[in-house]
């Protein structure tokens, strides 16, 4: 089956931004902390996006932001997802009490916002990236594991888990060669969607002062050092905006053209 | 009695039981994490002495199930503490402020409600046509966007550029509503676009669920108008989704609002908050996340029962 387009130019993209983070340090003209020229020059050949507040090369503050934005948002996603989809396979496989326990946890972690638990959470717990990390990732597993627990119920009714479970399969293969391939594909779909949550969630809690801390880059901070300029209409503080909308849009585009995909081979929609 | 009556009942003793859960959570959330809070209040350079007056202050000395049921008693009769970094009253200054956020928060309600309901309409009355794509690329830009950025965007371009309205959302007592409507209208126009995306999309699918029923196909078998069959038999089918939809959003709109009122330095319990998680002020912190989880859970309540009551064959049980 051919490729979209507009998952085509998603998939480029997406590329670009995750090539960028790896290769930061051989792609960025300048150092992450180097101070190159005099506060907020304009565009120029030297400086392609100009420099910030303190005359740090724009581009290359971009793209160590990027890498650590990118790094942090992304190891919060694997949590999320191994934590929360092994939960909700659980839950589905085993039922019970231990399905309604892991059940009612969530549905209690839901009940308070992710932003105010994370605020709450954060207010005694020394600002790291680890912290940041698992405190993103343990809020984010709530919703991958409601997520994985429905398409695991539904799958645990078919014929061939119970043709497993006769063969006298353990849970542990049951979990991971029968539902695990079978909810491989809402689960990928949606882990394109909690990135790109995960990539907001960590810009805000920089741009609020309570996320990545500086010196290091992020795109948060970037929005937070450079907001006074904005008022001088200096549009340094919205280049953030442009690489947070466009990673977001492009990873939307591939994540839905997964979805639709995998839903044809089912006989759905085209 | 009534089964809905009933329902109800269910639900709102299920919220209540939901709440104390949740600040038993926000409580084990700032107190029993590893380490010490007052440790971590005072940082690297506290000398034994500070630690153990700061220890004695917060009542760390007792155990944390006390302490849990003192604060929570005092709260419920209305004494949310006194903040640590200024030795003022938490409930007198959050007072004012929470008032400020729900006026905001409403005003933005009010005008994006109607916008995302009638915008949906309008998506699936020209489903796959370029109505339906122009509304839905746009909406799905906001979406991608976090708050913050959209509020420097529109700063950048509203209030620099072309001077419409004013930068920062400032408002004092005895402004007239005129006034205070003008100074808010940046934070209004962000939170508006934030909220609009969601509302309308998931307005627009939950009526396209409707739409494939049997009784739309004998409607349009009928020969009825396109707008007629949404309006007048797809949308009351779609009402319990969309109000669901409607107050989740709003219930978004709880959390979008502390973000935005940092953009805009508007004095609301966003500020208030995020300013004392800044400075480890853990009362307030505490009273805070207690404010906006039952806000929160109000809202999600409210979704439930409307759910409940939009429901034909629960308010006529046969």
């Amino acid at each position: 089956m051919r490729m979209p387009l507009s998952a085509a130019i998603g998939l480029f993209f997406t590329a670009l931004y995750f090539g960028a983070a790896i290769f930061a340090g051989w792609i960025a003209p300048y150092g992450m902390a180097e101070i190159v020229g005099d506060s907020w020059e304009p565009w120029s050949m030297a400086h392609p996006l100009g420099t910030d507040t303190i005359g740090r090369d724009l581009l290359s503050r971009m793209i160590w932001g990027g890498q650590t934005t990118i790094f942090v948002a992304a190891a919060a996603t694997i949590l999320s997802f191994s934590l929360g989809s092994i939960l909700g396979f659980l839950a589905a496989v085993k039922g019970g009490w231990i399905d309604q326990f892991l059940s009612r946890t969530v549905d209690l972690m839901m009940s308070i916002p992710s932003l105010i638990a994370a605020l709450v959470v954060l207010s005694v717990m020394p600002v790291t990236m680890p912290v940041l990390i698992v405190v993103m990732g343990l809020l984010d597993a709530t919703r991958v594991f409601r997520l994985s627990r429905a398409v695991a119920v539904d799958i645990t009714v078919m014929d061939y888990v119970e043709a497993a479970r006769l063969r006298g399969e353990k849970q542990v293969w049951i979990i991971f060669r029968e539902i695990l391939p079978n909810a491989l594909s809402p689960l990928v779909a949606e882990m394109g969607l909690r990135f790109i949550f995960a990539v907001l969630f960590i810009s805000t809690l920089s741009f609020l002062g309570l996320g990545v801390q500086p010196p290091l880059a992020d795109w948060g901070g970037i929005v937070k050092e450079n907001k006074e300029g904005i008022v001088y209409g200096i549009p340094a503080a919205l280049i953030p905006a442009f690489a947070i909308a466009t990673l977001a849009i492009s990873v939307n585009l591939v994540a839905d053209w997964v979805l639709n995909r995998t839903t044809s081979l089912k006989g759905g929609r085209g | 009695m009534h089964p809905v009556i009933t329902l109800v009942a269910q639900r709102l003793a299920l919220g209540l039981l939901l709440l104390l859960a949740a600040s038993v959570l926000i409580f084990i959330g700032t107190q029993i994490l590893p380490g010490d809070v007052a440790q971590s209040i005072l940082g690297q350079g506290a000398t034994p002495e500070t630690l153990a007056n700061l220890r004695e202050e917060l009542g760390l000395n007792e155990p944390a199930v006390t302490r849990y049921f003192n604060w929570l008693f005092a709260t419920l009769q209305g004494d949310l503490g006194t903040a640590l970094t200024n030795g003022q009253d938490i409930a007198s200054s959050m007072g004012k402020r929470l008032g400020n956020t729900l006026f905001l928060a409403s005003v933005a309600a009010i005008i994006a409600v109607p916008l995302a309901i009638l915008l949906g309409l309008i998506a699936v009355r020209y489903q796959g046509r370029w109505p339906d794509r122009v509304i839905s690329t746009v909406t799905l830009a906001t979406v991608s966007v976090p708050e913050f950025l959209l509020g420097y965007i529109a700063i950048y371009f509203l209030s620099v550029k072309f001077r419409v309205f004013p930068s920062l959302a400032t408002v004092y007592d005895g402004m007239s509503l005129g006034d205070k409507l003008y100074a808010i209208s940046m934070p209004v126009v962000v939170l508006v676009l934030v909220v609009l995306g969601h509302m309308m999309r998931m307005t627009r699918a939950a009526i396209l669920n409707v739409m494939q029923s049997a009784y739309v196909e004998t409607a349009e078998l009928k020969g009825l108008r396109k707008f007629t069959i949404i309006a007048r038999h797809a949308f009351p089918n779609a009402i319990a989704p969309v109000v669901n939809v409607v107050m989740l959003n709003l219930a978004y709109l709880v959390v979008g609002v502390v973000v935005v009122e940092v953009v805009f330095v508007y004095p609301g319990m966003g500020q208030y908050l995020v300013d004392h998680v800044s400075k480890r002020d853990v009362p307030v912190v505490q009273a805070c996340g207690l404010v906006f989880a039952a806000v929160y859970i109000g809202l999600n309540l409210v979704a439930d029962i409307v759910a409940i009551l939009a429901n034909p064959r629960l308010r006529h049980p046969k």
